[in-house]
């Protein structure tokens, strides 16, 4: 129990920590750094809502397909002349507001609706083996978004290496 | 057992976070960088939810965000990287060649 | 003993003492596996290897651990210090992170995952940050250059060493390591007999996962310097080189897991037993290696020129002697010790006949073009690991729904991929395409 909560802790300041670093960091590698050290927090995150399919899903494709993909295209434009530019727009004060007010809107209708968000003992009805009962959910019940998502990656890969080919 | 409270809150936070650095920073992969943010902030809210409600669905439908993530960010670095061949700048700001 | 630890940290005291002796045993180990490789190397080559510091170049890793322990600390000028420094932490930090799915014996693994084989996949894939990261912090064109080659060349042949897994992971029915070694006990075979164009596949792969010869050219000393390593001195390099082999060593654990049966004896399902007593005919033959290891051992040590030679190889057969004993005590123990102590063998055993697999590629191909690998990968592993899941999927529906017997369909389907890899593989004989000018529409 104690175990749970200090999990949680340090996988919520990580993930939080992390994500404020990375949106400020004037290096963009740095900043992709950090978004790396927040997606591993999710994972653990995910770990720890006993989704363990999702927490390896999350570390092999995100951090170990998406992130490289993000870490080669930073080291492929990365210019020195960028570090010494101004790194916010003009429009930083109103759009944090704006942010702002839009987390107080979420973080409100939240509060209201606390009471129905407790259920006794949730943890008690997940199915035991996780693994087992996605690929039961993707393969009986989500076959059309399945074979819908292998189609948008394929268009997908078709679109990035006509767009990232270079010329001759 | 945590309360599923605390996921939201943490899943608002984040989403927030990467609200503040699409709409902010003037570098686009950085931008970039804040949807993927914000997509993960989804993911955590969507598997708080399934489990509380105790059924995989959730699980299955951060996978299929999960894959789309990977889509797009593949589409929108090609485009970054033809953009960036063709003007040499990677900043939003300067990406205006369809002004008047 | 039971009552003396609290029951809140009870689950937890095995693992961690299972931790702390694999990350203390680990760098020796690795150190000597370096001893071992260039030994090797040497007896392929037709000379003695390092012969000079202790007894047949026993003491070389130590030297060469002191040497670089002493060594000046260089940072390059410009460098990016912080990621600098963390490069070799995260290749080190995931490589061992790794053993903790990793089952070697029944008894002896520090968590029993149901994702155990994905985690470690994972966790391998995470290992190519260490390499991006410490080509970039180098800030030198060679380095860089050899790091995104290196890298790019991870992530290709880890698409396919996985797809070659799934196809035994199809026949095994779950992904938790343990699950796996039982599923190769029920039916009796090593899936390497099942899906040998799946081992085949793994096997490649793997040793491209690890940059190892004769995929290694991101990092061999005539090309790119040392590739992502170069601007890399001393204790830094050491822990780049320490990550390498631990992640051979777990590449080939999990082949063993997967595809040589893990803890699991030859026959282990033959139990005919000694007339009279209890015991199995294959449970002697540990005892018997580590005698016939030990009579070699006595046999050399009056041969050796120098007095100290004799000495340690005497005390090397005594050692085997030991061995021996202990394997044969572990006969009249509980089932349980002698399962623990008998798995931690049969696994060991397979995972140096796999690294001495490595070792043997390493000194027989001559070194892949990277374009070459690239063309390997993505054109002919990628599609005949795909061919060959569909192949085991039709082999598994002739077993189950046409009621053949395992052998028949597996050697069809077997057969059928093993022709189509035959055509891949002259399709990819055929020179490359040239470039149309029509292309440039693009």
């Amino acid at each position: 129990m104690i175990l749970n909560q200090i999990l949680f802790y340090f996988f919520a300041v990580l993930a939080i920590g992390s994500a404020i670093l990375m949106v400020t960091r004037r290096n963009i590698v740095h900043g992709a750094v950090f978004l790396i050290s927040t997606l591993l927090a999710t994972a653990g995150i995910f770990l720890q809502l006993q989704a363990e399919f999702l927490f390896v899903v999350q570390i092999i494709l995100y951090v170990g397909g998406i992130m490289v993909l993000f870490v080669f295209v930073i080291m492929l434009v990365n210019l020195d002349v960028a570090l010494r530019q101004i790194q916010f727009n003009r429009q930083k004060y109103a759009a944090s507001v704006l942010a702002l007010v839009l987390a107080a809107q979420v973080f409100f209708a939240l509060w209201v609706a606390r009471a129905g968000l407790n259920l006794a003992n949730p943890a008690d009805r997940m199915p035991a083996r996780n693994t087992e009962a996605i690929a039961d959910a993707i393969f009986q019940r989500y076959m059309l978004p399945f074979e819908i998502a292998s189609i948008l990656l394929l268009v997908a890969m078709i679109g990035a290496v006509v767009m990232a080919k270079r010329r001759v | 057992m945590i309360p599923t409270e605390n996921y939201l809150i943490l899943s608002l936070a984040l989403f927030t976070i990467g609200v503040v650095g699409v709409l902010t920073r003037r570098n686009v992969i950085i931008v970039l960088m804040s949807i993927e943010l914000i997509l993960n902030a989804v993911n955590i809210n969507l598997v708080a939810f399934s489990r509380h409600f105790g059924s995989v669905d959730g699980q299955v439908f951060a996978i299929f965000i999960i894959t789309d993530a990977a889509a797009e960010a593949a589409v929108g670095l090609g485009i970054i990287l033809a953009f960036f061949r063709n003007r040499e700048t990677v900043l939003a700001d300067e990406m205006d060649m369809l002004k008047w | 003993m039971g009552h003396l630890i609290p029951s809140s940290i009870a689950p937890y005291v095995l693992p961690v003492i299972y931790a702390v002796v694999i990350v203390a045993v680990l760098p020796l180990l690795a150190g000597y596996i370096v001893l071992l490789e260039r030994k090797v190397m040497a007896d392929m080559q037709a000379r003695l290897g390092p012969m000079r510091v202790g007894p047949h170049g026993l003491l070389q890793p130590i030297a060469d651990a002191v040497k670089l322990l002493l060594k000046e600390d260089i940072i390059p000028a410009n460098a990016d210090k912080m990621m600098f420094w963390m490069a070799p932490l995260v290749s080190v930090t995931m490589a061992l992170l790794a053993y903790s799915a990793l089952p070697i014996g029944p008894a002896f693994q520090i968590a029993d995952l149901n994702v155990g084989l994905l985690f470690i996949l994972a966790i391998s894939s995470l290992g190519i940050y260490g390499i991006v990261f410490g080509g970039w912090a180098s800030n030198s064109h060679y380095s860089l250059l050899g790091a995104l080659r290196s890298a790019a060349q991870l992530v290709s042949y880890e698409t396919a060493a996985g797809l070659g897994l799934v196809s035994a992971l199809l026949l095994a029915g779950s992904l938790s390591m343990k699950e796996i070694v039982q599923a190769q006990y029920d039916q009796g075979t090593w899936f390497i007999f099942s899906v040998p164009v799946g081992f085949f596949i793994y096997m490649v792969g793997s040793i491209a996962e690890t940059n190892r010869a004769p995929f290694d050219l991101p990092e061999a000393e005539s090309e790119l310097v040392a590739g992502y390593m170069t601007e890399y001195s001393g204790f830094r390099w050491s822990l780049y080189f320490l990550a390498e082999y631990a992640n051979m060593i777990i590449v080939a654990g999990i082949a063993t897991t997967l595809f040589l049966g893990g803890w699991l004896r030859p026959f282990a399902r033959w139990h005919d037993h000694f007339p009279g007593t209890s015991l199995e005919f294959f449970d002697v033959i540990p005892s018997l290696v580590f005698l016939g290891a030990a009579a070699y051992c006595f046999s050399l040590a009056p041969k050796q020129p120098v007095q100290i030679q004799k000495l340690v190889m005497a005390a090397f057969g005594g050692l085997c002697l030991v061995l021996a004993g202990a394997m044969a005590a572990t006969l009249f123990a509980s089932p349980a010790v002698m399962a623990g102590v008998h798995g931690a063998f049969w696994f060991m055993a397979k995972v140096i006949a796999y690294l001495y697999a490595f070792l043997w590629f390493r000194f027989t191909f001559p070194r892949y073009r990277f374009d070459q690998l690239m063309r390997l990968g993505w054109r002919f592993l990628i599609p005949l690991a795909l061919v060959n899941v569909i192949d085991v999927g039709i082999a598994i529906i002739l077993r189950q729904e046409l009621g053949w017997s395992p052998f028949w369909a597996m050697l069809l389907m077997t057969l059928v991929t093993l022709g189509i890899a035959m055509w891949l593989a002259s399709e990819g004989a055929k020179p490359a395409a040239t470039l149309q000018p029509a292309d440039k529409g693009l």
